[in-house]
């Protein structure tokens, strides 16, 4: 057994750089230390929140004694697939009422996105995405690894701190027939900066007189303004006028369900029968990757989803985890305000989610870690979520500190 | 300007085609249409032989008592959340199946040169290990046996791999072609990757002798191939974890390098929640950690991070002395009403003197019998006695209980002496 490994060469791997700022929080002893890392919820007290929903929704699950551990088909659970298309699409979407939604469980929105980019890359024409610039860290390597090829548009405007709107559109518009454009359908990561409803409608018209294909990203439907048939209102202006679409559903944020990786991929078609076909198709996909989704966190969506009461009390926790987001905007706002801090820091109440894209750049990032124990990625994307009253005038300090003393 | 109806809104904006008006109709899985036409029929003696899971004597599904207990123990444990696990998994999950597969003792986790990451079951391992070694391994060929799993072949392609074949299952003896497994993985090219089933061969229940795996051991390493094991059966074939991996760990106790796929669908009936982990046990700790960093690359473009519910329960029996072995002994009841079922089908099949040599199927081990039925066979047992399997006359004896032993060997013995 002499000879050297057959993975002598392998060079070792980077953290990842959203959940790399995890790994180096939890490496800090310092008691001070705030994780404004990754889009996780924590509630006033800095803890994880798992919904009293969810608990409950757990509890009647696991003490029905005559449900079992059978395989889901490749596609998931059924009933959770039918109430996913109706939470973002609406109840009445003449789409699904005419049979042209397609939707399969995936594993939360990165399965989802993975799934839907694989079979883009085997059945369309146009092998592009444009994706907006910039965006969530894993899209280029997902849809990159799915075979298509990556291109960026105009979105953010780091002068305004808002939407560079007439550059995307601009850029969009000079996308070649066809290609696919990845769209967040609300509550923008990491910007926080959503188009307005009439900007939508422009972007629509536009996409749909250049034949462009959309593949909305929704993970936080819910969380932008507390409601969720509004937070929908994007997708669903792309499926009112008949066209086509992909979207690619998380309940990670929305229902707290993490790490139980529960997410859809619904395909809409013009037809019932195309609709059928694509289900097929995705199979295909699906089957060589894993066979078939976990069962336990699409049921408990389920289960929640379709009864009334459950489904209600959901919404009151989903808005009070909104509500709570909003207030730490407002709060970090005062508190820079207070504090003299130099600059114009509106666009902490302005944008929307989770997130606030502060503007600070990486040497200011790196000097609010070393210095403050303050985690967040180097692109100065904090979550508003990991914050709470005890904590804001620590990071005020930290970042009036950074612009201040750091260029 | 008056505002357009909605129809012709419609038609203004989103003339012409379906941009998938091309996408053909996949056919269907084999293994699902089996399990469409079961569903489908009336008849109320029909018996599903071609699943690959368990079923209780009454012939339904299996949910372990201690499963059951794990999970409503983990309800109450209020400190517990739902944050995404690493991407590499749950680390205790991942420590616990390293040492179910390895051996609690084994040199090769003493010497931190085992990397375990949670997959989605044993698919999941298969396909990350695939993709694993599409990328940082130097020779791009598997070798399957003949004939394995059907969606072994599906992991290996998507990654981007060549398949080739070694002779494995010899339909005279219904037993293994250890010669043409020999010549064919000694033809096989320098650093080749080979898949292995551990245990419980899916789908013809043939498992090499240790004696012969010490022989394909020798083998393998002189010629530098690269062995992959596929390890979704261990405990079903003696009821013994330990004696079941001996194959795999005859491949780590030389020292040596490989990847293996482990799964708890069936070992543990966790079927639907997905839950397995991929090893693979390098030369050093230091290529072990690298490699765990190239894992994460694979997986985080995939799904990101496993999920946590039927890792908690993995974990929860096996980190506890008393649910750990109540496990064992529910897993060997599954084994023992199996093997029982063997015995009887054999007995039935002599007793009816249906002609041929049926001594296969005590000898074969594990879930499944290959029965040697052929595919005119299957159909005709299908068509007149709502009996399903799969085309390969691959039966799974779980399916079966006491009482429908005799239906089954009244239709085999019927399938074998019609005139055709």
């Amino acid at each position: 057994m002499d000879s050297s490994s057959v993975f002598a060469n392998i060079v070792r791997a980077p953290e990842d750089a959203i959940l790399g700022v995890t790994v180096a929080y939890n490496k800090d002893s310092s008691p001070d230390k705030l994780n404004l890392g990754v889009g996780a919820y924590r509630t006033e007290e800095g803890k994880p929140l798992v919904l009293k929903v969810v608990r409950r929704a757990e509890q009647m699950l696991v003490n029905d004694n005559s449900r079992v551990k059978e395989y889901l088909p490749i596609v998931g659970l059924a009933d959770f697939n039918k109430l996913s298309a109706k939470l973002i699409f609406g109840a009445d979407s003449p789409a699904i009422q005419e049979n042209r939604v397609t939707t399969v469980q995936c594993l939360s929105g990165t399965g989802s996105l993975r799934v839907g980019a694989e079979f883009l890359a085997r059945h369309y024409h146009q092998l592009t995405i444009y994706i907006p610039n910039p965006t969530w860290g894993n899209h280029t390597k997902i849809f990159g690894l799915a075979g298509l090829s990556v291109k960026a548009y105009r979105y953010y405007d780091p002068a305004t701190r808002g939407l560079d709107f007439q550059g995307l559109l601009e850029d969009l518009g000079a996308a070649p027939s066809g290609s696919i454009v990845l769209l967040h359908a609300c509550a923008h990561n990491p910007t926080g900066v959503d188009p307005t409803i009439e900007q939508w409608e422009q972007i629509r018209q536009l996409m749909r007189s250049k034949g462009l294909l959309p593949f909305f990203d929704s993970a936080y439907q819910g969380f932008a303004s507390g409601n969720l048939d509004a937070d929908a209102g994007s997708v669903r202006m792309f499926v009112a006028d008949g066209g086509e679409c992909l979207a690619a559903q998380s309940y990670a944020k929305n229902m707290g369900l993490y790490g139980e990786r529960v997410g859809a991929l619904s395909i809409v078609c013009k037809t019932a029968d195309v609709a059928s076909r694509v289900e097929s198709q995705l199979k295909l996909v699906i089957r060589p990757m894993y066979s078939n989704p976990p069962i336990h966190g699409a049921s408990i969506v389920a289960t929640i989803l379709k009864d009334r009461d459950m489904y209600n009390e959901w919404t009151v926790e989903l808005k009070a985890m909104a509500d709570r987001i909003i207030s730490m905007r407002q709060q970090l706002f005062d508190s820079l305000s207070a504090r003299g801090t130099p600059g114009d820091w509106s666009h902490i109440i302005k944008q929307i989610g989770m997130f606030t894209f502060t503007g600070l750049n990486t040497k200011q990032v790196a000097f609010m870690t070393k210095e403050y124990h303050i985690y967040m990625t180097s692109d100065g994307r904090i979550s508003m979520a990991g914050l709470s009253s005890r904590t804001v005038p620590h990071l005020t300090e930290a970042i009036h500190a950074a612009v201040t003393r750091v260029d | 300007m008056e505002s357009l109806s909605t129809k012709e809104k419609t038609s203004k904006d989103c003339n012409g085609d379906s941009v998938f008006e091309n996408v053909v109709r996949a056919p269907d899985v084999p293994v699902y249409a089996v399990m469409v036409a079961y569903s489908k029929d009336p008849s109320p003696v029909k018996l599903n032989l071609g699943i690959g899971v368990y079923r209780t004597e009454d012939g339904k599904p299996h949910v372990l008592n201690v499963v059951r207990r794990v999970e409503k123990l983990l309800l109450d444990d209020v400190s517990a959340t739902k944050e995404y696990l690493p991407i590499t998994g749950m680390a205790e999950f991942n420590k616990l199946s390293a040492q179910l597969v390895f051996g609690a003792d084994s040199p090769a986790i003493k010497e931190n040169r085992v990397t375990t990451v949670q997959c989605l079951a044993g698919c999941g391992s298969l396909r990350t290990g695939a993709d694993f070694l599409a990328k940082h391994y130097h020779q791009h060929t598997v070798y399957l046996s003949q004939p394995t799993y059907g969606n072994h072949p599906n992991f290996f392609l998507a990654a981007g791999l060549t398949l080739k074949t070694y002779r494995y299952y010899d339909p005279i003896t219904r037993g293994l072609d250890f010669q043409g497994m020999l010549d064919d993985l000694g033809s096989a090219p320098s650093g080749a990757i080979v898949l292995f089933q551990v245990c419980s061969h899916n789908p013809t229940g043939v498992d090499p002798t240790l004696h012969q795996w010490e022989q394909i051991r020798q083998l393998v390493r002189s010629k530098g191939l690269l062995p992959f094991f596929d390890n979704a059966y261990q405990g079903i074939v003696s009821g013994s974890l330990d004696m079941d991996v001996q194959s795999v760990r005859m491949f780590v106790t030389d020292g040596g390098e490989c990847l293996v796929a482990h799964s708890y669908s069936k070992i543990m009936g966790l079927y639907g929640e997905r839950v397995g982990a991929l090893s693979i046990v390098c030369k050093t700790a230091d290529v072990a950690s690298r490699v765990e960093s190239q894992l994460k690359l694979v997986i985080r473009p995939i799904y990101s991070n496993p999920p946590i519910h039927g890792a908690a329960i993995v974990t929860a029996i096996l980190k506890d002395r008393e649910m750990f072995d109540e496990w064992t002994v529910e897993l060997k009841a599954m084994i023992n009403r199996i093997i029982h079922l063997r015995q009887q089908l054999l007995d039935a099949l002599r007793d009816r003197g249906t002609p041929g040599d049926w001594s296969h199927i005590t000898k074969q081990v594990g879930m499944y019998t290959f029965s040697g039925l052929n595919a005119e066979q299957v159909a005709f047992m299908a068509e007149e006695y709502h009996i399903y399997m799969s085309s390969d006359g691959r039966i799974n004896m779980a399916g079966l209980s006491a009482k429908t032993v005799p239906y089954l060997a009244d239709a085999i013995h019927s399938a074998v002496t019609r005139n055709v």
